[in-house]
């Protein structure tokens, strides 16, 4: 038998072939990149991350200014696509479910008007949604004099929305703890009520007995603690507000969009969801007798969740994604200063290799995340 | 008469809280339709310049109207516009010439061939005595749909390739096929963007660089390619055992088997979601903007900032939501079109 007949090896020359080429076109890059990079005197390397950044940023978690290195601001960029990709996510996600539901509402107004926003939403780029956003928080509101102030204390103004913050008491922390411990009380309790249940079929109302500690004792303890209450209210003070908290219309723009978009199509993959579960199920619990929402909570969701999880999955990755279209409005994401540094030191293949290493390390965490999840809710078989 | 009372009452008054939900919803349409009807018909301003629509409370449609050319063309010479509207009508003629399954064949395929080059020609100039006109001067609507159509064109049969490899039972093509998926899958168009405009340059050698319009187009195809991968791997894996088993039986060789039995009853079941993929890539090719190449969207942001008509932004972001709405809207029709035609 010749060499070529046998399929065995003929598989071995093919692969073969194929690590080849893709070894020559990596090969072809480097020297191609080696050669260019010493013509326009470019060092290679992460040298750059202790050189001074140089500018400025306009909303950070941590402390930072322009004095800082570019490793600095280069995390400024990622707790910065953090805070919209964590914020982003949960909100498209209530969002997504709420309208979900409302495009299976039997009433027909309310079906329609979902329908007619999962459509319009889902045919239009989300860059333009957010250049829109950005236009009417920076153009369409008022300036600073003029701030619309909806509730006192509360401005809306082209530079975005001010609160009024809280001065910090240690009051507050036991009020925190307070609520912590009441939250782990509750837990014990429902495994208690859920196994009461099980066994009798005696319901305890766990919900109503943790929800007066729940408000109670924290108030309680803030009364004790002699009701620490020192609000900053934001002030105008020459061409801008002062103290208080503010939301930054960049971040306000770019959380709209982002939240407004995804959950047109969480809203999609929730009714397919939904849909997808028999309507044999919700006509036997209804025959059981359950309330409306017991019948969603209890027997169409947790099977629904089933065909939802996978899907979603995807989407809140593109979220996280798509918030790197924060360079085009000018929010400080991670994308957006790895872009500044990259013009102003040249170093494109480290800054690049590393956008896509943030990336891709956000996408594991999130999947890891998501299939532990999927995990807990799968159909628990016999 | 009398089911359509009940249609109505079953539907939108069944009880205090449906009732009082249908009439503020109602009441809602109502008031937005008549402020909206108002702002764009009533008080519009259709002939003016910037003042008359600053003295009016309505829509300045005047704007829209003295940016149309701007906003589809871009800095295309404003005396050969007659040459990308007719590469755009030539460009229609050929999709709506491919609607029916009965004309897909080889000849379809040197027919979209003979077009693309009429349209590569017609645009580009330079014979014929037409002007020639530099790819960096193409803007508009004419560039949007080139990007999203030889995006697809293209990123199609990768796809196809790229889910066969991660279906192989060779190892090393499956892996390969894997990693460039995943890789691609995991980061945003933005930063292949980004690649194709700062990085590609790095790795060509010197003097061979291909303009920014194909560099972005190129990074495109490959981030496409990869979503349109894992749409036709779930269409592989829709495929019963027994046909790739039965395949095998016949005697058929790998390429046969897959290009007579799988792939058309795979890519049948995966019309919907390609269609998404395909509306999906349309909505991205907006992202070039970030690039600076003179998209539909870049148009619409450069005709914003002419200091004649500075405070119009919504007028211009409605008009454009519109165009990409009716395009979307079309890609979408035509899936429709095409799941009839498959009998899918």
């Amino acid at each position: 038998m010749k060499f070529w007949d046998d399929q065995k090896n003929r598989e071995k020359v093919y692969q073969l072939l194929a690590l080849l080429a893709v070894i020559g076109l990596g090969l072809f890059f480097y020297s191609n990149t080696k050669a260019n990079l010493e013509k326009q005197n470019i060092a290679t390397g992460f040298s750059f991350f202790d050189q001074v950044a140089g500018f400025e940023i306009s909303e950070s978690l941590i402390e930072y200014n322009s004095e800082d290195s570019y490793l600095q601001a280069l995390v400024v960029g990622v707790l910065n696509t953090l805070k919209i990709a964590i914020i982003g996510n949960v909100l498209a996600v209530f969002l997504g479910i709420f309208i979900g539901v409302c495009r299976l509402s039997k009433n027909w107004p309310l079906a329609k008007l979902a329908q007619g926003y999962v459509e319009i939403i889902r045919n239009i780029p989300l860059l333009l949604q957010l250049f829109f956003w950005y236009a009417m928080f920076t153009e369409i509101f008022p300036g600073v004099r003029q701030a619309l102030t909806p509730m006192p204390g509360v401005f809306l103004s082209n530079r975005g929305i001010m609160f009024p913050s809280l001065e910090y008491s240690p009051v507050y922390l036991y009020m925190g703890v307070a609520f912590f411990l009441t939250m782990i009380f509750g837990y014990f309790l429902r495994r208690y009520a859920k196994k009461i249940q099980d066994q009798t079929g005696k319901q305890i109302p766990y919900v109503l007995y943790i929800l007066g500690p729940l408000v109670i004792l924290p108030l309680l303890i803030w009364f004790i603690g002699g009701s620490p209450l020192t609000l900053h209210l934001p002030k105008l003070q020459g061409f801008n507000f002062t103290g208080g908290i503010s939301v930054s219309p960049e971040f306000l723009s770019l959380l709209m969009g982002l939240v407004l978009y995804t959950s047109a199509f969480i809203a999609e993959i929730v009714r397919s969801g939904i849909q997808s579960v028999q309507k044999g199920q919700e006509e036997a619990a209804e025959a059981l007798g359950l309330k409306s929402y017991l019948v969603l909570t209890l027997v169409i969701l947790p099977q629904a969740l089933r065909v939802i999880i996978p899907p979603l999955t995807s989407q809140l990755l593109n979220l996280t994604k798509n918030s790197s279209l924060a360079v085009a409005i000018a929010y400080p994401d991670f994308v957006n200063i790895a872009n500044t540094t990259m013009n102003q030191t040249g170093q494109a293949i480290e800054l690049i290799s590393l956008i896509i290493l943030v990336y891709l390390t956000f996408s594991l965490l999130t999947s890891l995340f998501m299939n532990w999840f999927n995990k807990k809710m799968a159909l628990v078989e016999r | 008469m009398n089911t359509k009372i009940r249609w109505i009452r079953k539907n939108l008054f069944k009880g205090y809280f449906n009732t009082a939900l249908s009439l503020s919803l109602i009441t809602f349409f109502l008031w937005f339709f008549y402020n909206f009807f108002n702002w764009l018909v009533i008080d519009s301003v259709l002939l003016g310049d910037a003042d008359t629509c600053r003295q009016a409370s309505g829509a300045c449609l005047a704007f829209i109207v003295d940016k149309t050319r701007f906003i589809f063309f871009g800095f295309y010479p404003e005396s050969e516009t007659w040459r990308p509207i007719t590469a755009i009508v030539i460009f229609f003629i050929i999709v709506f010439y491919s609607r029916l399954k009965t004309r897909w064949n080889r000849r379809l395929l040197f027919n979209w061939m003979y077009c693309g080059l009429v349209i590569w020609l017609l645009m580009r100039g330079g014979y014929f005595g037409l002007v020639k006109v530099e790819t960096n001067n193409w803007g508009g609507l004419p560039l949007t749909l080139m990007l999203a159509t030889v995006g697809m064109i293209f990123s199609y049969p990768i796809g196809i390739l790229l889910a066969m490899g991660r279906q192989s039972k060779l190892p090393l093509i499956k892996y390969l096929c894997i990693i460039y998926i995943e890789m691609i899958r995991g980061v945003p168009l933005i930063s292949l963007l980004f690649m194709s405009s700062v990085m590609m340059p790095l790795f060509l050698p010197e003097g061979f660089s291909p303009d920014k319009i194909m560099r972005a187009q190129g990074a495109i195809i490959m981030f496409i390619s990869a979503y349109m991968a894992e749409v036709v791997r779930g269409g592989l894996q829709a495929i019963p055992k027994g046909q790739y088993e039965a395949a095998d039986a016949m005697g058929l060789t790998y390429w046969q088997k897959m290009k007579l039995i799988i792939l058309p009853q795979a890519l049948k079941i995966v019309i919907p979601p390609t269609v998404n993929t395909a509306i999906g890539m349309f909505k991205d090719t907006s992202l070039v903007i970030i690039i600076a190449l003179f998209d539909l969207m870049y148009t619409t942001k450069a005709s914003m900032q002419d200091s004649n008509w500075l405070g119009f932004s919504v007028e211009a972001y409605l008009f454009v939501a519109l165009i990409y709405f009716i395009f979307c809207n079309l890609i979408s029709r035509m899936g429709r079109l095409f799941e009839k035609e498959f009998g899918a």
